[in-house]
Parts: C-alpha cells; structure tokens; sequence
C-alpha cells in the first residue's frame, strides 16, 4: 500500500543518484566506443527510470497487482521492439525477401 | 488509512445501520455521519474501506500509465527502425541538438520529480497546506522551467532552418533526407512530450488549490499521489529521450 511514508533521506539519495546517472551518460557520450556507447546509455537511462518508478512512484511499497501492472507494460513495450526489428533487421537475409 | 488492517479484517463488510467498525487509522477530517456507518468523508460507498480505494485508485492510474508507455512506444519504435536504417544520419543530426539545454532540462526535471515527491510526502505526513502547496508550486514552476529552455531550442531549429518541411535547410547536411526524419521524430517526441508537461502542470494546479483547501492530510491524499505518478512518468519518459536525441552524435565527425 502507499501508505508507507519513506524517509526524506531516502528521497535525497535518489535525486542524487539521478543526477550523477545524468552526468555519467553525458560525459560517456563524449567517448567513442561504438556500439557499447548505446548499451551504457540505455542502460544508465534504465536504472534511472526503475530509481524513479521503484521509489519515486512507490512501486517499492506496492502491492503485488500493481507491480504485475506496471511489468505488463514494459513487457509488451519489449514484444513491440523485439518483433518490429527482427523483422527490419532480417530483411535480405534470405534470398527473395525485400531489403 | 495507514492501519495496518488485512482487507480481510474489515469483512464482511460494513452492514448499513450498523456500526461495525469506524476508520481505526481514520484521524484527520472530521467525519460526517449520513444515517449510517460513521466513515472518512472521502470514502466512496462501493469500497469497503480506504485501504481498498487507495489501492483502485493507484491501479487505475497505472493503468492508464501503460497506455502511455505504450503511446510513447510507438514512437521509441519508429526512432528505432529509422536510426537502424540511417545511423550516420541520425549521429550528423543530434550533434545539431544542444547538449547544455538538453542536460539542463534533464536536470530541471529530474528535481522536478524530487519536489513532486515532498509534495506528495507532505500530504502524506499532514504537513500544513502551505508546506504541500509550496512543493507543488515549486514542481509547476521547474515545469514551466523545462518548457521555458524547449521554447528557446525549438526558436533555436526555427532560426537555423533545421525544422523539416519546405523551410528545411537540405544543403546544409550530408545526409539530408535521414536528418530530416530525425527532426521529424525530434519534434513529434519532444512535442508531445511537452504536452503531457503542459496537461502536469494544469493538473498540479488544481491538486495545488485542493492542496490549499486543506483538502489532504494522512488519511486522505489519493489525488496528490495519483497525479504524482502521472508526474514521474513524464520525467521518465525524458530520461529516455534524452540520451536517444541529444547523446548519439557527439563524437560525430571524429571517428566517422
């Protein structure tokens, strides 16, 4: 339940952690490391999105019902991404299929 | 609310005319008694209790937040297909994008969220109506910050010819017909975006001014909470644009 009444101190770390995220994927971007720099970069924006969701948004405290919501939609937000690009990304593969 | 009661606890429910239980954690707001079981003025007749309509009420924002996250999918989905089909041309097209508004408004939102949640904690521990209206007040005004810094890039891409249509600069690129789907996409994204900042601030508005009517303490703040979450959900929704536009072309034209 929300009802649970998280320490200011709690909050302050967050924000904190969230500013040094921000900070890291900038001076990350400045780097070439190829493909690695859009696995950093998504990876860093991910955990600062479950900080936001898990206490931000209490999901921490929540019931289980809405901890299945909230998965539900990050799982189908992967299905939509995994179908379209192995679609895209396989075009031309096989002899006869569109590029 | 906080009564650490089971649902189960409170069955069966309440039997009209009967007073079986009232509000144990119930503390704040005086009650109003209506010709039957003493309860929170708040408490609508088809929950059992105000545990239960908490619980329905954040369900149902989350609900509707998947639905967003859906909505913004579409268009995550259609940068991704794009940029897998023209990567150079995206990396040309967002070394154009400012960093340094593009990081400062990452800022600002993310202290945005921080203030949407001491607003929410305010209410949560009864802190007096000036305590909860002045953290979301401060939230509406980081808000109007971040739209603020978007006015002065989007001016920005007007003035330099970059905003796709017939005033698009096509010259000024190497790879103008993909840069022009990465603005195409920039402004879609951001655009809408902003509304949903612009409909946050509109509803922290009104949660300011129930705020301000002493309209929550810790045993009612649902709208508060609820609207919190649409809150953060914005400020999500950023925390991914902004790598994905303004991070990707930053050592363009080095190694490229």
């Amino acid at each position: 339940m929300s009802a649970h009444v998280a320490p200011k101190s709690l909050y302050y770390t967050i924000f904190a952690a969230l500013m040094v995220g921000t900070v890291l994927t900038v001076v990350v971007a400045f780097f070439d490391l190829g493909f690695l720099n859009n696995v950093v970069m998504l990876g860093i924006a991910s955990v600062k999105a479950l900080l936001v969701i898990l206490f931000f948004m209490h999901v921490r405290w929540s019931t289980r019902l809405t901890w299945v919501v909230v998965a539900s939609g990050f799982f189908f937000l992967m299905i939509l991404f995994t179908f379209t690009m192995m679609d895209y990304l396989t075009r031309g593969w096989l002899v006869g299929t569109l590029r | 609310m906080s009564d650490g009661h089971t649902p189960s606890e409170h069955y069966p429910g309440p039997v009209h005319g009967v007073p079986v239980h009232a509000e144990p954690g119930y503390a704040g707001l005086s009650g109003q008694v209506h010709g039957h079981v003493p309860h929170h003025p708040k408490l609508q007749h088809h929950f059992d209790d105000m545990d239960q309509q908490v619980e329905a009420s954040t369900l149902g924002m989350w609900v509707f937040l998947v639905t967003e996250i859906m909505f913004f999918g579409g268009l995550f989905m259609a940068y991704l297909v794009y940029r897998s089909a023209q990567p150079d041309a995206f990396q040309e097209a967002s070394a154009h994008l400012s960093i340094f508004w593009g990081g400062l408004n990452t800022a600002v939102l993310i202290f945005s969220s921080l203030t949407m949640a001491l607003a929410v904690r305010a209410a949560q521990t009864s802190l007096p109506p000036k305590v909860q209206v002045g953290w979301i007040v401060a939230t509406m005004f980081l808000g109007s910050v971040f739209l603020g810094v978007k006015v002065i890039e989007y001016s920005d891409k007007f003035r330099e010819s970059i905003v796709p249509g017939p005033y698009f600069n096509a010259a000024m690129w190497t790879h103008p017909t993909g840069v022009e789907m990465f603005y195409s996409l920039y402004f879609i994204m951001t655009g809408l975006h902003a509304l949903h900042m612009i409909i946050g601030i509109a509803l922290m508005a009104v949660i300011a001014w129930m705020a301000w009517r002493r309209q929550f303490d810790s045993s009612y703040y649902t709208p508060v909470e609820v609207s919190g979450l649409y809150w953060h959900f914005v400020d999500i929704v950023w925390i991914f644009l902004f790598p994905l536009l303004y991070l990707i072309g930053r050592h363009y034209g080095e190694g490229h």
